[in-house]
């Protein structure tokens, strides 16, 4: 990325020198930059990149979401198998098929942190935007209720919540869901804030634009990348957080397949050499939340205008 | 049609120290009036206030005997001196030129606003050539007053002369008047019919 850069500008150098002095054929040589061949394969490669991230956790996603349980069914006969043509993951102390289970369990995993991080974005952005156009009292209040979340241990708030709401898939849910939303509604009140003093707002304003067009035409285009960026950056927090409560035994019930309740599980039998149990549950779930981590990244560089024609 | 600024006070919030203080000012209709001051005297606030981006304190702008409207096309329109701040960065540049209005073909050539610039971003062009999109998106017919703070200085010479020449051609032909300001006295003199210093009316001494 980064070298594609330096090099097209390099040939816009080389372009400016043979241009000379003419000022119109510099100012064209100048739009080289923005649409290079290069830049243009960058911004392909980048597009390619977020797609796969994206059909990957897709697959995991429908794939549990419709698997048949018979495939990860207890099977005494095949307990402690390990990886092979048969059980590419192996098998656990029940001989459940370790892959299908795993898969199901990033699946219930997905499914928990995209509810969780939807309900929590949606929290950000109100709040954020309430805060930022009401201001005074209650932007001083939703400040103080964002300290309070950011100053207690996140987990510890995470495991009050979803120990209240009597655990399973709807505390964890809800713990999540309540405790991610300060970052986003901090970033998304300083948006607004800065937007509602911007030049260009208050110019179009004083071209008798509504409330309604600035809305549309000058909000909505800034706060939206910003939104989206922070909603699949939620993501990963909140699928590694179902998990980690879950292992710790304050979320999801011991039977159901998650991935918390599989590493839980598998520290009983590590000591054994039972290594394949914690193994590849565990680099599904890091290579799930790297690849949300990746599409988040890349979507905030297409999305940003400075480096969105690079 | 006058524009008329009565005993305007201002200072930015949270600060103590006044900008301006018991600033007193009339613009006749088609009158081109040069402000000048040093640097700091106020005269950008001043800009702000009289075409209602800021509102004052104390003491009222009127246009026409009426207050500037809130709502609506304000008929006096700023143009400020950071092209880049004053377009959105999300935008492009055609759909920044037709706000307000829609240019003509004639009026794009006289200001050198090429047709290619139309699908680029603001990050895609130089201050120079943003600030050409800044005046012609104001140049429409419904305004009638023109407040140009500093807004020539990012230009070379003769694009500052081809600029100059086609404002006070638009102006002519609308009957605008116009506030110019500037730190140019060669302007200032071309351009205007009288000029006045800041400081000179105003009762806050920087």
């Amino acid at each position: 990325m980064y070298d594609g850069r330096r090099t097209g500008g390099q040939a816009d150098e080389v372009n400016r020198n043979q241009a000379g002095i003419d000022g119109a054929r510099i100012s064209e040589s100048h739009g080289l930059r923005d649409r290079g061949p290069r830049g243009a394969d960058a911004r392909t490669r980048l597009l390619i990149l977020v797609l796969i991230a994206s059909a990957y956790l897709l697959i995991v996603f429908f794939w549990g979401l419709f698997m048949d349980p018979e495939m990860y069914a207890t099977r005494f006969a095949d307990k402690f198998l390990p990886p092979g043509f048969a059980h590419p993951f192996g098998t656990d102390f029940t001989g459940r098929d370790m892959f299908f289970r795993s898969v199901k369990g990033l699946s219930t995993s997905l499914v928990i942190g995209a509810i969780a991080s939807a309900i929590s974005s949606v929290i950000g952005l109100v709040f954020g935007i309430a805060s930022a156009v009401i201001g005074g009292k209650f932007d001083k209040f939703i400040l103080w209720c964002i300290d309070c979340c950011m100053g207690l241990p996140h987990l510890v708030l995470l495991i009050l919540i979803s120990f209240m709401l009597g655990r399973g898939a709807f505390g964890v849910m809800a713990g999540v869901a309540l405790t991610h939303w300060p970052e986003l509604t901090r970033i998304v009140r300083a948006e607004v804030l800065q937007l509602r003093s911007a030049q260009y707002v208050i110019a179009s304003y004083r071209m008798g634009m509504s409330k309604f067009r600035v809305a549309k035409s000058h909000i909505v285009p800034h706060v939206l990348p910003v939104y989206l960026v922070g909603l699949v950056l939620l993501f990963p927090h909140a699928i590694m957080h179902e998990a980690s409560i879950t292992f710790l035994g304050f979320g999801l019930p011991p039977e159901s397949p998650a991935i918390g309740v599989i590493l839980a599980e598998s520290m009983k039998h590590i000591a054994t050499g039972k290594w394949w149990l914690a193994l590849f549950p565990g680099l599904m779930l890091l290579v799930a939340v790297l690849l949300f981590d990746l599409i988040g990244e890349n979507l905030k560089r297409l999305l940003n205008p400075t480096s969105g024609n690079e | 049609m006058r524009l008329e600024a009565h005993h305007l006070d201002f200072r930015y919030p949270k600060t103590d120290k006044w900008i301006l203080k018991d600033v007193s000012l009339t613009v006749g209709a088609g009158e081109r009036l040069a402000l000048v001051g040093p640097s700091g005297s106020g005269k950008s606030t001043l800009s702000a206030l009289l075409s209602g981006c800021l509102a004052a304190d104390a003491g009222t702008v009127l246009w026409d005997g009426k207050p500037l409207p809130v709502k609506g096309y304000c008929p006096v329109q700023l143009i400020r001196q950071h092209p880049e701040l004053s377009v959105n960065p999300r935008r492009k540049m055609g759909k920044i030129l037709c706000e307000s209005w829609t240019p003509d073909k004639a009026l794009l050539e006289k200001m050198g606003i090429e047709e290619r610039w139309m699908t680029r971003w603001p990050a895609e062009l130089s201050g120079g050539e943003l600030q050409r999109f800044c005046i012609a998106r104001v140049l429409g017919p419904r305004t009638k007053f023109l407040i140009c703070d500093e807004i020539s200085t990012m230009l070379d010479v003769i694009t500052q002369a081809q600029i100059w020449r086609l404002i006070l051609d638009v102006t002519v032909q609308n009957g605008l008047g116009l506030i110019v300001v500037t730190h140019n006295p060669a302007l200032a003199k071309r351009v205007c019919d009288r000029a006045i210093d800041l400081t000179d009316i105003n009762a806050a001494r920087p």
